[in-house]
């Protein structure tokens, strides 16, 4: 009767039984459904992050060389190959068209990345396993991950940031401890690394509060 | 000034129907715009046949998205207001100047925004993201298209408080014309977030501000791009309960509780916004749990409760012609009524693919694993393509003859296109899911990485799917194609309908009621009950089937 006014007493009328069975089947869903999200926040282990801080794209830049200078193990494809300790802040740097720089992770291991973008926005989209985040600059993106299976992974950029979107691509490898990560990457060009304080990072590779 | 409609008896204001007549007009001509868009994405995205080179695949992919999403539903939705506070209401349109000049704003907008577009001087598609930066011409553009259309909706509220005024409605509207109230509200909040967010992005690209901030830009942006998606949703189903009223006499199974849903619609839907902003940095986990999910799925409550209302409309009205069994109302339903069709096919594909999707793509932890991936696209092709998009179609067939006075013209071929749309449609959504699943990302031309210097390489499984997406998104665009050969030919060369005898799609009259009330306590729609459990349960195994490829990820806090 959609196209006629109805009857006088529509707000009286009891509804059927079937209609209140599947709206209360309906509530009932969604606050298990709302509730789920909650639980997942307690129990799950993929959650997104409460932390992020503003950050000028200059001075993330900077976090982002002394990061690259301090645990730099190679270069690969003119970008460089860095492994940061266990534990550590790692930091992502996003601009227009590249990720830099290569990450090699241990296994099983937590790292703090810290992923924001010079330019503009971007999308940090890690495949295979398909797991995507916003990145936007003038944001530290902060989140906490634990790689859970060794192998080659690729960072595509999944948010269009101009002409050239299409061709930013960055890889994580993660190894298992002991290993070296030239079984995914081919030969890599090493220096010597001390892992002494340098810049913003600490000997624990944290980035000092200052 | 009325002319009284010798078919449905309605009286009808003509200068309304001037207007509700120019708005449908350009509804389509943007809608061919951007289907003919949509032709070359569909055959650039495949990563073999890549039709179009870079530039102006992004340059189209703008193109289509105003033009898709907001140009063709807007300017449809703005005749549907119209027709919903006038015609049906027997009434007068209250102001026809503005009316015009709403409808020249949106023109000129929508124009200004087609034309930096194919200039290439806003290749910023539909979202333009700050720091991207886009001519200011465009954003003028999205000022004047968003006033014109906000003129538009107070103009449907003037229309339904001179109808009280003059006594055409008493104590409460037609449900049609109340889910249409719904839409407008909702238009309302998202009108003036544009307004919000497009004034500072507009001074910014005249280098009068010099910097807006990318962040709060997504906020807001996402006040006027998801509700615009709900007002859809709202007009759709105002859409889908006046095709069931005219092609088998419909009968709302309770007013109340259909009302209660459009009513939860309002308090509750323009939360999702947060939709968007489920894996961004700035917003905390609490926000986005409570906005996400509309404050407890309240929203989602309101659609499911359509979800039953409609096709019990449908039974209801066919058991009182004496169909029996379960399903037999179903099965000698007016398949042959092209809009009878494509309302069916709209409800099913939108609850079954764009609704439930749309659920899982929205939960704040789920979203991990859809975030701009082609699961996106692929969930609002659920919704607003084979939902809005095709109710909108059906409904078109009723206002050829009701409003244009035209026969529809090729009328044995628009018994198919509904099923040629929505099949195609149907199709492709699935396989962008699929894709989506893999990895594959939204908006990207080339997933091989021909010249980039990695590699990688999806799962071998997304060929299967990609042909799939060429098969679907072929046969959807010839679907659209069809369709609007038949609108166009019927509205301009159509040959003049005389009166109810010329009326090809039939309007069936709801059933007498029967002498006794019908008993309460028993299960009036067996049929209708059957179906929404098959829907619960592919909706639920849906729900698990999403937390399992979730937690096989890595871990992250």
């Amino acid at each position: 009767m959609a196209l006629l006014p109805p009857p006088e007493n529509w707000d009286k009328e009891k509804p059927s039984k079937d209609e209140k069975t599947w709206v209360y089947i309906a509530l009932l869903s969604c606050l298990f459904m709302f509730f789920w999200m909650i639980g997942w926040h307690i129990f799950g282990k993929q959650n997104t992050s409460f932390v992020s801080y503003k950050v000028n794209p200059m001075e993330f830049f900077q976090l982002y060389n002394s990061f690259v200078e301090k645990y730099k193990i190679g270069e690969k494809n003119g970008t460089p190959v860095v492994k940061p300790p266990p534990e550590s802040d790692v930091i992502l740097l996003a601009r227009m068209w590249s990720w830099s720089p290569i990450l090699v992770l241990e296994k099983d291991k937590w790292y703090t990345f810290h992923i924001s973008s010079l330019d503009l926005q971007h999308g940090f989209s890690l495949q295979p396993v398909n797991m995507n985040f916003q990145v936007i600059p003038g944001y530290d993106h902060v989140l906490k991950f634990k790689p859970t299976k060794e192998g080659e992974y690729s960072i595509i950029c999944n948010e269009f940031c101009g002409i050239g979107h299409h061709l930013m691509i960055g890889k994580v490898i993660v190894i298992a401890e002991g290993e070296t990560p030239e079984k995914y990457l081919g030969e890599i060009k090493t220096e010597k690394n001390d892992f002494a304080e340098k810049g913003y990072f600490n000997q624990a590779g944290k980035i000092n509060p200052e | 000034m009325f002319r009284k409609c010798d078919i449905t008896g309605f009286e009808v204001d003509k200068r309304g129907e001037a207007l509700i007549k120019v708005n449908a007009v350009f509804a389509v001509i943007f809608f061919l715009v951007a289907i003919i868009a949509a032709f070359f994405l569909v055959l650039t995205r495949h990563p073999t046949i890549h039709l179009l080179p870079p530039h102006l695949y992004y340059r189209f992919l703008t193109l289509h998205g105003w033009n898709a999403l907001l140009f063709w539903i807007i300017f449809f939705e703005i005749a549907g207001l119209y027709f919903g506070s006038t015609v049906v209401l027997n009434s007068r349109f209250s102001s026809p100047p503005l009316g015009w000049l709403a409808f020249f704003l949106m023109l000129g907008g929508a124009l200004l925004i087609n034309y930096t577009i194919l200039q290439g001087k806003a290749d910023v598609l539909f979202t333009s993201y700050p720091p991207l930066k886009a001519h200011w011409l465009y954003y003028l553009g999205v000022l004047l298209f968003a006033i014109g259309a906000l003129l538009g909706v107070i103009l449907f509220f003037a229309n339904l408080v001179v109808a009280k005024r003059e006594g055409k409605w008493e104590r409460s509207l037609p449900l049609f014309t109340f889910g249409l109230l719904t839409a407008a509200i909702i238009a309302v909040v998202t009108l003036v977030s544009g307004a919000i967010i497009f004034i500072p992005t507009f001074l910014w690209s005249l280098g009068i501000i010099d910097k807006v901030d990318p962040e709060n830009y997504r906020i807001i942006f996402w006040g006027v791009g998801h509700p615009a998606q709900q007002i859809n949703l709202a007009a759709m189903i105002s859409a889908w309960y006046l095709i069931s009223y005219l092609s088998v006499g419909g009968i709302t199974p309770s007013e109340k509780i259909s009302r209660l849903a459009f009513l939860l619609y309002i308090f509750f839907i323009n939360l999702a916004s947060a939709h968007h902003l489920l894996v961004d940095p700035a917003v905390s986990p609490a926000w986005k749990v409570f906005n996400t999910s509309y404050a407890m799925y309240l929203a989602v409550l309101g659609s499911m409760i359509h979800a039953y209302a409609i096709p019990a409309s449908v039974e209801l009205a066919q058991r009182k012609r004496g169909y029996r069994g379960i399903f037999a109302w179903l099965a000698k339903a007016p398949w042959g009524n092209p809009a009878f069709s494509a309302m069916f096919i709209s409800l099913v594909g939108f609850g079954f693919i764009g609704g439930v999707t749309g659920v899982m793509i929205g939960k704040e932890q789920t979203n991990i694993i859809h975030h701009n991936t082609l699961a996106v696209p692929g969930h609002f092709k659920g919704t607003v393509v084979i939902g809005t998009t095709l109710a909108f179609m059906g409904a078109t067939y009723y206002l050829i003859p009701l409003i244009f006075r035209r026969k529809i013209v090729l009328y044995s071929l628009a018994k198919v296109q509904p099923w040629l749309f929505g099949l195609g449609i149907a199709i492709l959504a699935i396989s962008m899911l699929a894709l989506g699943y893999l990895g594959v990302p939204r908006r990207h031309y080339d997933i091989l990485f021909s010249n980039a210097p990695f590699k990688h390489e999806f799962n071998p499984a997304m060929w299967f799917f990609w042909t799939l997406f060429v098969i679907g998104g072929v046969s959807a665009v010839l679907g659209a194609l069809l369709w609007i050969l038949i609108v166009v030919l019927s509205v301009f060369f159509g040959p003049k309908l005389k009166g109810p005898e010329d009326m090809q799609i039939p309007i069936v009259l709801p059933p007498q009621e029967e002498k006794k009330n019908p008993s309460h306590s028993s299960i009036l729609c067996p049929g209708t009950l059957t179906l929404i459990f098959i829907f619960f349960v592919w909706f639920m195994t849906y729900f698990f089937l999403n937390w399992k490829w979730l937690s096989a990820t890595w871990y992250v806090k």
